[in-house]
């Protein structure tokens, strides 16, 4: 059977070919749909884990317990989780265990370009690195094959490309493959130094045999077009070198990546006038073939930065400008993501960005929008839940200069808060910081496309899951100064702030509102019944053209430049009312749609 | 054959991932290699958005380069304006009619430029479609990017594939009627 499928979803795929069990990951661009796809195959237990060491603590698990488990990850994820990955190098499995990492080359929703090829040689894990869909799924169930018959976990890296791509794959029936007997073995599964010697050891062993793995297996090899050049190539960038180049040159296409098919690589380039490595990002490869003694040209002429599409590669080897027509450059208006209409987080940046005497420290998530005009609200970001702690810090930095002009907002989400905002508060707490943390609780994870989290009631699945009440986790957390408020309500919003700021002690703002895009469930249609339902209208008699209600920054607005007067766009709004409490006319009327 | 490139450009929400869905469904039951890439991280959140659709017989780069694709379409009219270097100077560049103001034209900042497809007819091949007007007139303002599917699959000669078997295939059966009826009419229009 052949299907049109992204990266994403082969790799679903091939974790049910290859008879996986068990698969866990936090949702992030690139990876997301990943497990969303997992889930559909009812013989896969999927679960949505809080954060990234959780997801692979509890896939390692399940590979040591005896099924095959996936776990997958954007690449800034796999930071969260080397914890656990570097020591579980050394464990090894039992059943197999592959983590997806997705990467980033472009940083097309991300903060950084990490090349996560890194954690391989890191780690000291094996590497694979598809460069389609019909690769993703063939190479995900190899790797089940190498994890256990080379008893370690195996690192598997997409990237956007790959993920979000979609190509034709040939799809076969679901292998069940047998469970592994557990049986207790303190040498294999506890890395007391005594032991984790000889687990070194041993990973030393089956990374020697990983090189003859690498030298024959079908997923590194040669296409000999007789050229006097040649191409090394791994992912996506293998297929823009075919774009660029066809059968004019002689490829070795990289599949297994780590280790790297020296041997192979050697007799490769051999007779070769010109050898050119082609990969995203580090020049990972091309160091480790320079230092095996073998001249090659790598990011001397390749770009080591964003993505190595054909037309970068025609510019830097070719000297290419491809004939382009471009509009008048003045004309053509930036398009950013905007918070949609309706969206809880707009209330509380309206009031936030109006304020001179704060810092505030984002977080990661639909709320890091927050930064951009109207609300020009932001400060800084680093990565998930540095808002707390990172704002900790900087509220520290200013006590310790004596400084009071600005004091420190921290403002998170709730999937962000269960991810790693927990442990910060407590930093918070028990260093007895001044901090105002302002956890905006939108029922859902939102910039990912609405994955549930441990706070709104259902798994990955759609079951029915106990939720974890997030007032009481900050209650927990050692927070005396809590409240609740909606978001919505600019002078509720307003009040609690300046209240926050001038308590004693660290204080905490819940804002408990749902995404405009969420599925309603029964629960939340009992506790939010007008949410969405409402419709906000201009009278234009009234308004007198002051423009104050676009500094909500709500795209359901549009300013009537003929007229001098504010519109509404009927089927854009949906009556969350912030702008009619900006109008200083009421000239704004809210009722039901 | 030579690869053929589809460029559809919109604003997030407008439908154009459905749209490069059903193409790139009809064009593999047509047995063509077939190749789509998206970028859609914050599409929801009213970004611009595209899909990029390859196809011929044996496709290898999943994206389209500036200055290569044979047809641009554009659900709005600024996104056409944006998507102009994607065309090659042979190409044909479609858009429908609609504006969809980014948040700097909201806020004030900015004001949305009046003459964007004389600017894009000055330069390239264009043709207009009221393909958001003729959704309305079908009952549904949703089914624009089905219209404007309709319009890529005439300008592309692809019109010997079973569309209305795709169509059944990927939307409930209760829109399959008014979802081959946009088609038509997106076909027709050009």
């Amino acid at each position: 059977m052949k299907l049109l499928l992204t990266g994403n979803e082969a790799i679903a795929r091939g974790a049910w070919e290859a008879g996986v069990k068990f698969a866990t990951a936090y949702p992030g661009t690139p990876s997301t749909e990943i497990l969303e796809n997992v889930a559909t195959y009812p013989e896969i237990v999927s679960e949505w884990a809080p954060n990234e060491k959780v997801a692979l603590e509890a896939a390692a698990g399940a590979a040591i317990g005896g099924v095959r488990s996936l776990c997958a990850m954007k690449h800034v994820g796999v930071n969260v989780a080397t914890d656990p990955l570097f020591t579980l190098a050394y464990l090894g499995v039992n059943a197999g265990a592959v983590l997806v990492t997705a990467d980033e080359p472009g940083m097309h929703s991300s903060q950084n370009e990490q090349d996560n090829r890194n954690y391989a040689r890191h780690a000291k894990v094996c590497m694979f690195e598809p460069s389609d869909s019909q690769e993703a799924k063939d190479m995900i169930k190899e790797a089940y094959a190498v994890s256990e018959a080379y008893d370690m976990p195996v690192l598997f890296r997409m990237t956007t490309r790959v993920c979000h791509s979609k190509s034709i794959v040939s799809c076969s029936d679901r292998e069940e493959v047998a469970d592994k007997p557990y049986e207790k073995d303190i040498r294999k599964y506890c890395p007391l130094p005594a032991f984790a010697r000889g687990m070194q050891v041993k990973l030393a062993d089956n990374f020697a045999r990983l090189e003859d793995y690498s030298n024959t297996t079908p997923f590194n090899y040669i296409e000999d077009n007789g050229a006097e050049i040649g191409i090394i190539g791994s992912g996506v960038a293998y297929r823009y070198a075919k774009e660029v180049f066809g059968n004019s040159v002689s490829y070795l296409k990289i599949g297994f990546s780590y280790p790297l098919p020296m041997a192979k690589i050697a007799e490769f380039a051999k007779g070769k006038k010109t050898l050119y490595i082609f990969e995203e990002n580090d020049p990972i490869m091309e160091k480790e073939i320079k230092a095996a003694g073998i001249a090659c040209v790598g990011k001397e002429k390749l770009p080591a930065m964003g993505e190595l599409t054909p037309d970068r590669i025609r510019q830097a080897l070719l000297d290419e400008t491809p004939e382009v027509i471009n509009p008048n450059p003045e004309m053509v208006l930036p398009r950013p993501p905007a918070l949609c209409a309706g969206c809880p987080h707009r209330g509380v940046f309206y009031e936030l960005g109006r304020r001179k005497d704060l810092m505030i420290f984002s977080d990661i998530g639909c709320y890091s929008l927050g930064l951009m005009p109207p609300y020009n609200a932001t400060d800084a970001m680093i990565c998930m839940g540095a808002s707390i702690s990172g704002g900790h810090g900087v509220q520290k930095a200013f006590d310790i200069k004596g400084d009071h002009s600005k004091k420190v907002v921290s403002i998170l989400g709730d999937s962000t808060f269960f991810h790693s905002g927990i442990t910060s508060l407590m930093d918070v707490t028990y260093n007895q910081s001044n901090t105002l943390t302002i956890i905006l609780d939108n029922r859902i994870t939102g910039m990912t496309g609405h994955q549930q989290n441990p706070g709104t009631g259902f798994d990955l699945s759609g079951n029915a899951a106990p939720i974890i009440d997030i007032e009481a986790m900050v209650k927990a957390c050692g927070i005396k100064n809590l409240i609740s408020v909606d978001p919505n309500n600019l002078k509720i919003v307003a009040e609690a702030i300046e209240w926050g700021l001038n308590v004693e002690g660290p204080a905490v703002i819940i804002t408990r509102w749902p995404c405009v895009l969420k599925k309603f469930s029964a629960q939340d249609n009992e506790e939010f019944p007008t949410a969405f339902k409402m419709v906000a209208t201009v009278n234009v008699d009234t308004c007198i053209g002051c423009k104050k209600c676009l500094k909500s920054g709500c795209p359901a607005l549009a300013f009537d430049r003929a007229n001098k007067k504010s519109g509404i766009l009927k089927e854009t709004c949906v009556g969350c009312g912030v702008c009619a409490q900006i109008c200083p006319k009421q000239a704004i009327a809210v009722e039901v749609r | 054959m030579e690869t053929k490139n589809i460029v559809l450009v919109g604003v997030g929400g407008q439908g154009t991932i459905l749209a490069a869905k059903l193409l790139t469904s009809g064009l593999m039951a047509a047995g063509y290699d077939v190749k789509m890439s998206e970028i859609h991280g914050m599409s929801q959140r009213g970004g611009s958005v595209s899909s990029l659709v390859r196809y011929g017989d044996d496709v290898q780069s999943p994206v389209i380069e500036i200055g290569s694709a044979d047809i641009v379409v554009a659900f709005e009219k600024m996104e056409g304006l944006r998507s102009m270097e994607y065309l090659k100077p042979s190409g044909k560049m479609i858009v429908n009619d609609t504006e969809i103001f980014p948040l700097s034209v909201i806020i004030g900042a900015t004001t949305y430029p009046e003459n964007i497809l004389d600017e894009i007819k000055s330069k390239v091949n264009l043709r207009v479609m009221a393909a958001t007007k003729m959704a309305e007139d079908l009952g549904n303002p949703k089914v624009m990017n089905v219209i404007l599917l309709g319009s890529i699959i005439k300008s592309m000669g692809l019109t010997d594939i079973d569309w209305e078997a795709i169509i059944a295939e990927n939307v409930k059966p209760q829109f399959k009627e008014l979802n081959v009826k946009a088609l038509k009419a997106g076909m027709d229009a050009v």
